[in-house]
Formats: structure tokens, sequence, C-alpha cells
């Protein structure tokens, strides 16, 4: 840009954490009074970059220059003092306290404590459409008077760039409106803001510039004006990766897994799913796609039973399991790679073999009757090991000190464990490497020709074509298409997972 | 083989620093009132008499009892504070029902026993109940029960319990109800209490559950991540009530000991503060079997000797309490420190070993 200093130009940022890279040469400029966004997949890598532009973690490469001086940041007040602020997406306030004594909060030697604050708050406030009484207790505020107190908060403390992390999660269509209209006049007043999402729709519709991230790094920039869903959608998951080519159809006539007319509706009456039918064929891989938040997570505790569904029904095999719960359906044996590993695939600080027993407690060889075989998990534990590759001194080390992609393929190794006869693998590559990654989709594809039933859930376009006989789409928890990945392209199921229109 | 005795080495640093530092507090506390700490030490280190030995034996019995009641607690994430209404309402019960010798001989022991599980986990299960139906965190429900079994059981040692001068208690055991002890000296010194062995028991059976059954696995996993848990398929509800239960009917047996030992009755002899005793001691015996055992002995040790205080120094007694509290704060900060350094060697060990096999970053 010709005349003005950017204000935030981040260059060749790099971040390690043990066995991971979360982020690698990141560039991203943000222009003076613009909301900029940043895109991409959860573990793209956008909250590394975020904390390490917050001062919270160190980048180990690279260089951050705020409105044309290079800083240094090693916290988040360092950073608040060059004027940057964050909002997080978990609100960060006192219920009990009033929106005065939030904002001071730590902040008392800028006006201090009374008048002057209260003068300062009103100001912002009336400034940027806030509508904030200072002297209201927090915990009779609305979620997005909430947020707009966490804007006021940065603000009052001297940021003139704020990253809003995901700020439209929480927010219902009007508030999205009207956090934008205040988005606006913040950029009019000179300030910058960092807009983290990954609902394109919203970006296109706020952002002037956007930069999309993959796999830890920068990947592109896009232009609003000119750029659409689909080729922003095809810049966050990618296509030029080696796609993982299905050999000849294993499907067989036994249908293993049917859902019929299944809908998940959560407390508020509203519905999750919405009519789900589906079948998987013993030896057929049917995969979901969709943009993150459609109902994947759903449909998976679903038939995971960790929820019961409010109609329908899920049928295994020729057993009606609507109203099973997950111990009963993993004995019935279906194997669960779960979307999370660290929240719901493992137990990071138990040793690997305790974890090779997790899921797994009421079989063989992992149990005999009311007690731990020890033994038998122990040795089934080096099986795993030894065929899953799964690099690690030896198998008393606790799972935490595995990188992602050994961690995955433990997980891997015990869920293909025990002749499943349905494996739910939700983005079973996510967060590893290429290598791990061609792994995981060799097993995948033995365990197809072997009769094995998958349900494949994946944000990679090319996973999904690559190993899939059918792939459904799913957006706002409906299915919306059916294809065949020989013939579909990754623009086609853009199409179709952003509501249709290009 | 060297690895193996750096764990354990590395399993002791943590303790071996909390009672360095424990004791350093102690002695600058007591230095700053003005007193010796050099008379303290001296009491405190010297060899108890033998009527003190017997004494500690059975206080570290009904603190172990205690703490492994916790210990159930804190392995499922539950913190059940409640282990002192639990015990004082079972003892009541148990005394209650054992006095009015429905059975005699051991068999009304045994059935006091039962009661005593029985009404603990009862009481407990109240708030295992709130917290699953309700979602009624445990830590308010169990301090608020304390509050409730305390003050019934007033009520109905006052309506119903014996009058003995100015004191009231449970209708006495029968002679054959009461069980003998050993008596490792003289006679004078006092007994070690027949029920002291259900501490012994407990202990071995706390690490069997634990380490050995699929009940402990579930119990340890959920302990370690809900979400995890869940996803394996354990039912959390059921899990958060039965433990809250198991705890509870654990914590009923803490005062047996001394009901058929020595006390025969609820009244003024019955001890309070076990409850509370055995919560800091499963943190400072990181809720391990043995760990526990050594915290509780320690912690008896401590509370024994701590009479000597008045007769040989001018220290307060209470000043135990001080050492007491510092080493479990200390323990707890030391094991997060320790821990941490752990995972980071850990790591790093995780690292070297791919090196040269993957170019994975090492740091």
């Amino acid at each position: 840009m010709p005349s003005a200093v950017d204000a935030v130009q981040l260059r060749g940022i790099g971040k390690r954490f043990p066995g991971v890279v979360a982020n690698h040469d990141v560039d991203v400029t943000i222009r003076p009074g613009t909301v900029h966004a940043l895109i991409g997949e959860n573990g793209a890598g956008k909250s590394t970059l975020m904390k390490i532009l917050y001062g919270v973690q160190r980048p180990d490469d690279g260089t951050i220059a705020i409105e044309g001086e290079q800083v240094v940041l090693k916290s988040p007040t360092e950073a608040i003092e060059v004027g940057v602020g964050m909002v997080f997406q978990h609100f960060m306030l006192a219920d009990n306290l009033t929106v005065l004594e939030n904002m001071v909060l730590g902040a008392e030697k800028l006006h201090g404590i009374g008048d002057g604050a209260r003068t300062e708050i009103r100001r912002i406030s009336d400034r940027f459409g806030f509508d904030l009484d200072p002297d209201v207790l927090v915990e009779r505020l609305g979620v997005a008077a909430r947020q707009r107190l966490e804007i006021a908060k940065v603000l009052y403390r001297g940021a003139r760039i704020i990253i809003l992390d995901e700020p439209t999660a929480v927010l219902v269509p009007q508030e999205v409106d009207a956090l934008f209209e205040n988005l606006r006049e913040l950029t009019s007043a000179g300030n910058s803001v960092l807009f983290i999402s990954h609902k394109l729709d919203e970006v296109l519709a706020i952002a002037d510039d956007i930069t999309v991230m993959r796999r830890g790094t920068t990947v592109g920039t896009a232009d609003p004006a000119t750029a659409t869903k689909q080729e922003l959608a095809e810049l966050m998951v990618g296509s030029e990766l080696p796609s993982p080519e299905t050999e000849e159809s294993t499907v067989t006539d036994t249908v293993q897994l049917s859902l019929s007319d299944v809908t998940l509706t959560d407390e508020f009456g509203r519905n999750l799913l919405s009519d789900l039918s589906l079948t998987i064929r013993r030896g057929e891989v049917l995969g979901i796609a969709g943009v993150e938040g459609n109902g994947q997570a759903e449909l998976v505790e679903t038939i995971m039973g960790m929820r019961i569904p409010t109609a329908g029904r899920i049928m295994l095999g020729d057993e009606d399991v609507t109203h099973w719960h997950t111990r009963r359906l993993r004995e019935a044996g279906i194997g669960y790679i779960p979307e999370d590993r660290h929240r719901h695939g493992l137990l990071l600080d138990a040793p690997l073999w305790e974890n090779r027993i997790l899921g797994h407690q009421t079989r063989p060889p992992s149990s005999k009757g009311m007690f731990i075989n020890r033994r038998g998990a122990r040795k089934d534990t080096e099986r795993i090991v030894a065929d899953y590759d799964v690099r690690a001194p030896g198998i008393d080390t606790p799972s935490r000190a595995l990188s992602g992609g050994n961690q995955q393929k433990l997980i891997v190794g015990r869920e293909m464990s025990g002749d499943p006869v349905l494996l739910i693998a939700s983005h079973p590559t996510r967060g590893v490497d290429v290598g791990a990654q061609a792994a995981i989709w060799d097993h995948i594809k033995r365990a197809r020709r072997a009769g094995l039933a998958v349900l494949l859930i994946s944000a990679d376009l090319d996973e999904l074509i690559g190993l899939s006989d059918t792939i459904q789409v799913i957006l706002r928890g409906r299915f919306v298409g059916t294809f065949d990945p020989a013939k579909v392209t990754p623009q086609d199921l853009g199409t179709a997972m952003t509501g249709g229109a290009a | 083989m060297t690895g193996r005795l750096k764990s354990v080495a590395l399993a002791l640093l943590a303790p071996a620093i909390a009672i360095v530092l424990s004791i350093l507090v102690t002695t600058l506390v007591i230095a700053a009132v003005g007193s010796s700490p050099g008379e303290f030490w001296s009491t405190m280190f010297e060899v108890p008499k033998p009527r003190l030995r017997v004494d500690i034996v059975n206080q570290t019995a009904m603190i172990y009892i205690a703490a492994v009641a916790a210990a159930i607690g804190f392995r499922m994430g539950l913190f059940n504070i409640g282990l002192e209404g639990q015990y004082t309402i079972a003892s009541f019960a148990a005394a209650s029902f054992a006095g009015a010798a429905y059975l005699g001989g051991f068999a009304n022991v045994i059935a006091s026993l039962a009661v005593a599980m029985l009404v603990g986990a009862a009481w407990s299960g109240i708030a295992g109940l709130l917290k699953t139906t309700r979602g009624v965190s445990e830590v308010i429900s169990t301090i608020m029960l304390n509050a409730i079994a305390v003050t019934l059981v007033g009520y109905f040692l006052n309506n119903y319990g014996v009058k003995e001068g100015n004191t009231v208690h449970t209708k006495n055991l029968e002679p054959s109800s009461t069980l003998g002890g050993f008596s490792p000296f003289e006679d004078r010194d006092g007994e070690i209490w027949a029920l002291s062995i259900v501490a012994l028991l407990l202990g071995i059976g706390f690490w069997v559950l634990l380490n050995k059954t699929r009940f402990g696995f579930d119990l340890r996993a959920s302990g370690q991540s809900e979400s995890a848990a869940l996803a394996s398929g354990i039912n959390p509800k059921r899990m958060i009530l039965i433990s809250m239960m198991l705890s509870g009917a654990v914590a009923g047996l803490i005062w047996m000991p001394a009901l058929f030992g020595g006390a025969r009755n609820y009244g003024t002899s019955f001890q309070v503060g076990l409850g509370f005793l055995g919560i800091a001691v499963a943190l400072l015996g990181r809720n391990r079997p043995v760990g526990m055992l050594f915290g509780a002995l320690l912690f008896a040790f401590l509370s024994v000797k701590s009479n000597d205080l008045t007769f040989g120094t001018d220290v307060s007694p209470s000043i135990v309490q001080i050492t007491q509290g510092v080493a479990v704060l200390a323990v707890v900060v030391t094991y997060e420190v320790v821990r941490r350094w752990r995972t980071r060697l850990e790591q790093r060990a995780v690292s070297r070993e791919l090196t040269g096999t993957t170019a994975g970053a090492t740091s």
C-alpha cells in the first residue's frame, strides 16, 4: 500500500512444539483501518498465530512489526502497550461486577476507578455505538453486550489493533449484523481488526482483506470483492495434495449401519440433525463432506451413543441400537477415531498400554472378567506399536510425550483391534504429518478390503474423494447431496457444501 | 535399570522437598514467636514412649481409612469434603445398632460394620444424587451435609441417648461384642485395636480395585479426562454416584476400630476431625495406597507426639498443625513442579529417540 504504514506485518513466523510444527513461514500484512480476515480449518494454526501476535507465545522464527516498528512481545501486557488487544472466544468477565468495574480491573492506572473512568467508557460507548451503561451488573448483559464490553475493554486499554477470535460463533444473525456495524465504526476511526473465522459468508461480508491458513502456514490471500466461497473453501482444504486413490470397489450387499430419519434436537428445541438417513454396507466407505459445524460432530456422537436421537432409528447389522449407549455399541464392534484426540481419544498422562485399554475396557485382550489384563494389554500394545509404526521409546511412555501423528497412529491401531465391524473416523489425519497420513489411509483401505464399513468425516476433500465409495454432503444438519467420488470434483463439493449457489 | 532407579528418585523428590520445607517453616514460626526450635524438634524426634507408640498405630489406622475414602473421590475427580459428616452419622448409627445388641458376639460386630458402611454410603449418596441429577457441586453439598449430620446426631443423642451425669452416649456395647486388641508392651500401655486391621485390608483392596479391576480403570480414566472417559463408553453419572457412595461407605468405617476397641459407645469419646485429616493425608500421599500409609503415619506421629510438648516445652502443641498444613501445601506445589519437569524430560526422551528416524523437531 502506497502511503500508510501497515498496522501489522508478520514475516516468516514459525513456532514449533515438541514433535509438532504449529506455524511455519507465516506472512500476514494488515493494512491500517481495515478488517482483515484470517480463515482456515480447525488445527490450521490460527490460534497459535493469534497467541504469538498477542504475546502469549513467542515465535521461534520470524519478525513482528507493529505500525512499522519491529517488536518482540513477551507478554499480553507488552502487546497492549504497543496497541494490540485481543477478545477471546470465551469471555473473561466477572459476572458479579459492573461494566465499569470489569473495565477498570487491571487498568486502574489509566483513568482511575471513578468518574474519570466512567466518562471514558461513555465516550468509547458513544463513539462506536456500543450502548454500554457503566453501572449495570455484567450478569444482566446478554451475550452480544458482553462481547461489546470485551471489545470496549480492549479499546479502553489503548489498543488500535484488535484481534477477534471467532466473534460470531456465539451470536445470532441479527447480532452478527450489529457487530459488523460496530466493526465498521472501529475501522473508520483508524483501528484495524484481525477477524478469525471459518464462516465464509461472514468473512466475505465484513473483510477488506483475507488471508487463508492451512497446515500451519499461510497459503494465500483473497480479495473479498471478487473471491467466492468456493474458492475460499478450496484454499482452506487444499486440492494439490497427493490423492489417496481408491482401488476397485469392495462394497458388498450386507448393510452394516443404517440411519433412518434421525433427528437430534438441542435443549432449546433447535434441530441439530434433521431427518438424516444413510446406509453403509460392509466394505464400503461413506464420506461426509461439509463445512465444519454443520452437524458432523453431532452425527458422530449420535451414532456413538453419546447422544440419543430425538427421533428416527439406527440399526447396526440387524439390531436396533437407537437407544444404546457408547459402551454397548463399542462392544458390538464399533471403532471410533475421534475428531479431537486429546479430549476424546487419549489419557494424556497415562502410559501407552493403558491408552490401549481405553474404550476396550470390557473386551479381551484388555480385560478378563472384572479385571484388567495387564499382560494382555501390554502385549497387544507392543503389537500396535510395531504394526502401526508408533514411534515411542516404549509402551510405558505417557501418550502426552508423543507427537500428534504417533498419537493418532496409536488410536487408529487401537480402534482397528478386535475386528470391528464399523469404523467411525472423524478427521483421521488432521494435524498429522504426511507420512503418518499415508499410513493411516493404507490402514483404512486394508480394513475396507477385509469388509469393514467406514463412516469417514473429513475437512480434507482430497481425502474424502480418495477414500470414499460414496460421499454425502451435510449442510445445517441435513444431507443436501450424494456424490460419486469417481466423478465429483472438489469444486462440485464446495458448491454443495456452501448451499448450492456459487 | 537406571531408568527405573531414576523414576523412583523422581517420585521421592517431591515429598522430600515438602518435608524439608515444612520443617523449615515450622522452625521459623517457632523462632518468630520466641520459643526454642531446638527444644521443639528434640521433643518431637524423641523416641515415643510405648503408650504413645500404641496410640500412633491406632491413629494411623483411622487416619488411613479416612485417606482411602478421600482418595476414592480424588482419583475420580470428586472432592468429597463430607467425610467428616459421613463418618459421624455412620459411627452414631453403628454404635446405636451395636449397643442395641440385636445380635450377639462377633456377628454383632460384622453387622454393625455393615450398618456403618450403608449409612456412610447413603449420606454421601445424597451428594452424589444431587450432583448427577441437579448438577450441584459435591464440594458445596458435602459441606452442608457435614453440618446436617452433626446436628442430626446431636438431636438423636439428646433424645434417645443414655444420660450419665453431664454426658450422653449411646448404649454401651455388650462385653461379648467388644473386640480385644493386641498389647505389644505392658498392659498399662494399651492395646492396638483389633479393627485396625481394617485399614490394612482397605489399603490392599484400594490398590487392587484401582490397578487391577475394570472399575478402577474406569474410575481413573474419568478422573484424568471426563471427555475421553465418555467417548470410551464410561457412563459418567453412574461413575460419580458409585464412587461417591463407595467413598462414603469407606468413610463409615473410619471410627470403627475405636468403637469396638476402646470407646464402646458413641459419646464424648468420639474423635472428630479424622475426616479432614484423611483429606490432607490423601493429598500428601498423592492418593497412592503406599504414599498415604506414610502420610497417615507421619500425621499420627505428629499429632500424638505433640502431646509431649505440653509438658516438656513452652511450645504450644497446635504448632504441629502448622507443620502438617505446610507439608500438605508443599507437597501439592512440589508435585506439580516435579510433574511438569518430568513431562519435559519425557518429551525430550521421545525427541531423542526419534532423531535420525524422522525430521521431527527437537528442542
